[in-house]
């Protein structure tokens, strides 16, 4: 899967999960940018994804992440 | 896909539609009504993300101070011993599914016992109409203690007392009834097989809790949210998530989360008394496979025996022991009435019989129609029917026409028939009495057929919804075995009756002064394949009909009308004067008597036998009148001039 396809996939599941249409996503967004991005949120966007991509992640990977680019290129390597 | 995504996925609801983001971003911009529009949206099968998306919007409504009736207000308090953050969302939209505008109080993470046992507690403060009392196994003090039987008859007691304190508490200061859970028992052992015979294991515990809980609940009202029995029914290993619990406190795998809020919805719903009360039964490919007017008594499959016979074996059985517990039954089917009863009279595999369906509508009207005529005729709501049909079109038009109706999605498989019906859900009972047991007997005047209203208006709108292709080909050789099938096997819309072999079948098709059809379907369910077969014989400047026949699958969904206006068109070009049409009358073909006076033709002769022939003049005939909700699609055709 090309890194575009991830980022149009990740794009429409930040959408939904933040309720909010217009969210653009940048590979050095972080949580603090986007509103209601909590700890819960955090963890059902990890289920979205596992689900969305077929892939798993472990309890460490998803606590070293620092920016959406980290999470892609987590996903990237797991696909 | 895993088997347990039938319970996972909700998969007897419909799936949301594509644009279901943008539906529920608007479902508010409007304040008229938005307690409908938001029902609807529930009533799809929808993951955590679009639960949650819904969640909002109904917050969004109470903000702005929307009414939404007609749901009825519930208030729901929550004590968990785990993270229930996430929970109440799910509960909140999943409830609009059954009609139910809920509002949920959250006790703070970590408080179990203390909101139950303190008098002015958020959750008291609320004064809810419910509590449901979530306990999870690492939340309560089950202490293994392998092989120390008084250890273990000490811990089991201490946990009941303790759980017995939260609904006493709850009970003192408030009128809530308490929704119990079950304890979902872990995915790994101790010993491994030996667990349940050893006292002390976690295991042996929570069974023996479990099924403490289950008897204090019994002559009290409250209730057993039997969450155990859930996670069973998915697989422990994953119904547990160890990451999500580790990284949130989240109790169960959220991917079960809507299945979960669906069942605890559910039994709110049951406890308002609002629980479904009627099955509607399709009966071709549902109760039986095959069409019972086309493949006779001796066609049909059902029974022990063969595979397919059992699957719709167990749906009969299923809706009998529905009965037994006080569901009553009904018969919608399109058939003749003679008909459809005679495997109920004298199929010897048959389980269910005439005297166990309350009402019995075999008519050829369209089934809103004899929907509403059951409810009314049981005095019921249309929200207390259930109707199981095989055919998604059948069951896309109720969705349409009666939303109130709950209409289960079926999966390909008749196997799994009676499984996607019980795992609905529609029919959870929260007592069961001796007068649930008789209840259905007390509709004694059994098998009933009742008269009906005019047809529902609504029907060209749903037919113009299904976005039917119909296609017309001549007789060909990669159609001519299905043609065949087809003249030999239909027996119900077949004008005529006659038979053709297979080369009989090829020389019809090769006579330039035979005019043949053999038509295709599509509509937004799928293909339907060759659905039609038309031959039409020239003589004196006139068509015969030698042959029209079309499967029951697509009747009333005016194909017979595209094929007329097909007919005459091509009649013309060919300089036709008159189509001549004969109704043969056969034991199974009463369906079409007034086919051709349907299509505006004249009887010219009705002879001894009950044949009679009728005329159409094709260059008078008006075909523009006729509403056909359909694209037309042709192949296949020589261009020809006219005479």
């Amino acid at each position: 899967m090309a890194r575009d396809e991830i980022y149009r996939k990740l794009t429409h599941i930040f959408q939904d999960l933040f309720d909010n249409p217009e969210l653009v996503l940048s590979p050095a967004l972080t949580a603090n940018d986007v509103d209601g991005w909590d700890s819960l949120n955090h963890v059902r966007l990890v289920v979205a994804v596992q689900k969305a991509f077929g892939v798993k992640f472990s309890a460490l990977e998803i606590g070293n992440l620092a920016n959406v680019g980290e999470f892609v290129e987590l996903i990237e390597a797991k696909l | 896909m895993a088997m347990n995504d039938l319970h996972t996925s909700l998969a007897w609801l419909p799936r949301p539609p594509q644009d279901f983001t943008t539906l529920c971003l608007s479902v508010l911009a409007s304040a008229e009504d938005p307690g409908t529009r938001l029902q609807w949206l529930a009533s799809h099968a929808l993951d955590e993300i679009q639960l949650n998306q819904l969640a909002r919007q109904v917050a969004r409504a109470h903000e702005r101070g929307y009414s939404l009736a007609p749901l009825s207000p519930f208030k729901l308090g929550l004590i968990s011993t785990a993270n229930t953050d996430f929970i109440a969302p799910a509960l909140v939209a999943t409830a609009l599914r059954y009609g139910i505008a809920l509002q949920c109080a959250e006790a703070p993470f970590g408080q179990f016992a203390q909101q139950a046992l303190l008098p002015d507690s958020e959750i008291k403060r609320a004064q809810p109409d419910a509590v449901l009392i979530a306990a999870d196994y690492r939340g309560l003090p089950l202490r293994p203690t392998p092989g120390e039987v008084a250890a273990a008859e000490g811990t089991v007691a201490g946990v009941l007392e303790h759980l017995a304190a939260v609904r006493e508490g709850i009970k003192r200061d408030s009128n809530a009834i308490c929704l119990v859970q079950t304890i979902a028992r872990p995915a790994e052992s101790c010993f491994g097989n030996l667990d349940l015979a050893m006292p002390g294991t976690l295991r042996h515990l929570i069974d023996a809790v479990n099924r403490g809980m289950a008897s204090s609940i019994a002559g009290t009202e409250d209730l057993l949210l039997d969450v155990a029995a859930l996670a069973e029914t998915v697989g422990l290993a994953e119904w547990h998530s160890p990451l999500e619990w580790n990284l949130a406190k989240v109790p169960f795998a959220s991917m079960f989360l809507p299945l979960y809020a669906d069942h605890v919805c559910r039994l709110i719903c049951a406890l308002r008394g609002k629980s479904r009360r009627c099955l509607v039964l399709d009966l071709d490919n549902t109760l039986w496979s095959g069409v019972i007017g086309d493949d006779g008594l001796e066609g049909i499959i059902i029974g022990q025996g063969d595979p397919t016979g059992e699957a719709h074996l167990s749906v009969q059985q299923t809706a009998l022991s529905l009965r037994d517990r006080g569901v009553v039954l009904a018969v919608s089917s399109k058939n003749h009435d003679e008909i459809a009863r005679l495997p109920f009279r004298t199929h010897p595999e048959m389980v269910l019989h005439e005297e166990h369906i309350a009402v019995f509508q075999a008519n050829w009207n369209d089934k809103a129609t004899n929907l509403k005529a059951i409810a009314e005729e049981l005095s019921l709501g249309l929200d207390a029917l259930v109707f199981l049909d095989d055919n998604p079109s059948e069951r896309g038009l109720i969705r349409r026409l009666l939303p109130q109706v709950a209409v289960p999605e079926l999966p390909e498989d008749p196997s799994l028939y009676a499984r996607t019906l019980m795992a609905s859900g529609y029919f959870e009972a929260v007592t069961f009495s001796a007068e649930d047991k008789n209840r259905a007997d007390f509709y004694r005047d059994n098998a009933r057929r009742v008269a009906l209203q005019k047809e529902a208006s609504d029907v060209d709108a749903y037919l113009a919804s299904l976005e039917m292709v119909i296609s017309f080909r001549p007789f060909d050789d990669v159609g001519r075995a299905r043609i065949t099938q087809l003249i030999n096997k239909s027996n119900q819309f077949n004008l005529t009756t006659r038979r053709y072999t297979e080369a009989e079948v090829r020389d019809i098709g090769r006579d330039p002064d035979c005019y043949t059809l053999q038509v295709g379907l599509t509509d937004i369910y799928g293909n339907n394949g060759m659905i039609s077969v038309v031959i039409c014989r020239r003589g004196c400047g006139d068509w015969h009909v030698d042959t029209w026949l079309m499967s029951c699958r697509v009747l009333g969904r005016r194909v017979e009308h595209a094929i007329l206006r097909e007919l005459v068109e091509e009649a013309r070009r060919r300089g036709i004067s008159r189509i001549i049409g004969a109704y043969r009358p056969t034991k199974r073909n009463k369906l079409v008597e007034d086919h051709y006076a349907k299509l505006g033709f004249s009887i010219t002769e009705r002879c001894e036998d009950g044949t009679a022939l009728w005329q159409l003049d094709v260059a008078s005939a008006s075909c523009d009148e006729l509403p056909i909700p359909m694209i037309v699609e042709r192949s296949g055709f020589d261009v020809i001039a006219a005479d």
